[in-house]
């Protein structure tokens, strides 16, 4: 039975936790600024109300899959394939979550598990998963606190930005958000011929549907999602990972 | 309710939902290396597949866009970052606009 010192000392301990996750979140977050201002930027000069896109962001907190789900809203998809869309890209959560269960504190409460879940990006998955030891409820909320306000608060500076900002500069900032995926998927094919392959598979399987004969009633929505299948089938197909690589 | 705010919703739900299944349901290690593999290779499909043909297709104008989508080429190869990249691409795109018009 715990005794009132062990209870005050267990406090401690958890708010020691909270700061040493609150630090480290710090320059997760200073990195969330800019792209989730270029997300305001984006959505709003596509015609999203600021206060819609800062509330996607709040709700979201996620960057490839808010960026393509807020472009088919846009875009006036259905709400099947908008669904289906942000899921398909959001799938490599599960890889993170997968591998954050192994970690975390053994027996944590499942409402304590499902609170940590939302915080889990790419980002604050990376940090956490280089800590040593286990990773307590308190550490994760430290490092997703600076992470998650600075994404919104980008967003909105962002948002509030776009509506005053020319109309070429706007329709030059339509690039934007695919300049950053190459950002992303250009580094990381340089360095594995096996990122390099399923990212060109997936642009033939998109350009086939985009202009190849009889597929181009095929909407951009599904035709990510069936390239995506493809290609990562075919990637781990012909390049398995070993069970070490994956992190 | 308007229709961008179900979209909202729904975009909140499917985010959350990856999120939170693995880490709620399993306590042991999965088996399956292909799975993992499979998993771990989505990224780099999505990517892919998102950015082309769509880019071409961004700023209203073919030209335009496959200016800018080369100096993107060219920045992340240099891996210049994604705002340097996404700005060098957005003022290639509004530099080449200018020039035609």
């Amino acid at each position: 039975m715990a005794t009132q010192m062990q209870i005050i000392a267990g406090k401690k301990q958890g708010f020691a936790e909270f700061c040493h996750g609150l630090r480290q979140g710090i320059p997760i977050a200073l990195g969330y600024i800019p792209v989730s201002f270029t997300f305001g930027l984006m959505a709003v000069g596509g015609g999203i109300p600021v206060w819609t896109a800062i509330l996607i962001s709040l709700s979201n907190l996620t960057s490839a899959g808010q960026f393509a789900g807020t472009n088919l809203i846009i875009a006036n998809a259905p709400l099947l394939e908008i669904g289906l869309t942000t899921f398909v890209i959001n799938i490599r959560y599960m890889l993170m979550s997968l591998s954050l269960s192994q970690k975390i504190t053994p027996g944590m409460a499942l409402l304590k598990r499902c609170i940590m879940a939302f915080g889990i990006t790419d980002e604050t998955f990376a940090v956490a998963s280089m800590e040593k030891g286990e990773i307590t409820f308190n550490y994760f909320m430290g490092l997703v606190a600076c992470p998650y306000w600075g994404w919104a608060l980008g967003t909105a500076m962002g948002a509030l930005t776009s509506s005053v900002l020319p109309k070429a500069v706007q329709s030059s900032m339509g690039i934007a958000l695919y300049a950053m995926f190459i950002a992303l998927v250009v580094p990381a094919a340089k360095r594995s011929r096996a990122a390099f392959f399923v990212a060109a598979v997936a642009i033939g399987i998109s350009s086939f549907f985009r202009w190849g004969p009889y597929a181009n009633h095929i909407s951009s929505g599904w035709s990510i999602i069936i390239a995506t299948i493809i290609a990562s089938f075919a990637g781990a197909v012909i390049y398995p990972k070993e069970e070490d690589e994956l992190e | 309710m308007s229709k961008t705010l179900i979209a909202v919703f729904l975009m909140a739900l499917v985010t959350y939902i990856p999120r939170v299944l693995p880490i709620a349901v399993f306590k042991n290690k999965l088996k399956s290396r292909f799975l993992h593999s499979f998993l771990y290779y989505v990224p780099y499909a999505v990517l892919g597949a998102m950015t082309f043909p769509a880019i071409l297709y961004s700023t209203g104008d073919m030209f335009t866009s496959a200016v800018g989508m080369s100096a993107a080429l060219v920045l992340a190869y240099f891996e210049q970052g994604l705002m340097k990249v996404a700005l060098g691409a957005i003022l290639t795109v509004y530099i080449t606009g200018c020039l035609l018009h």
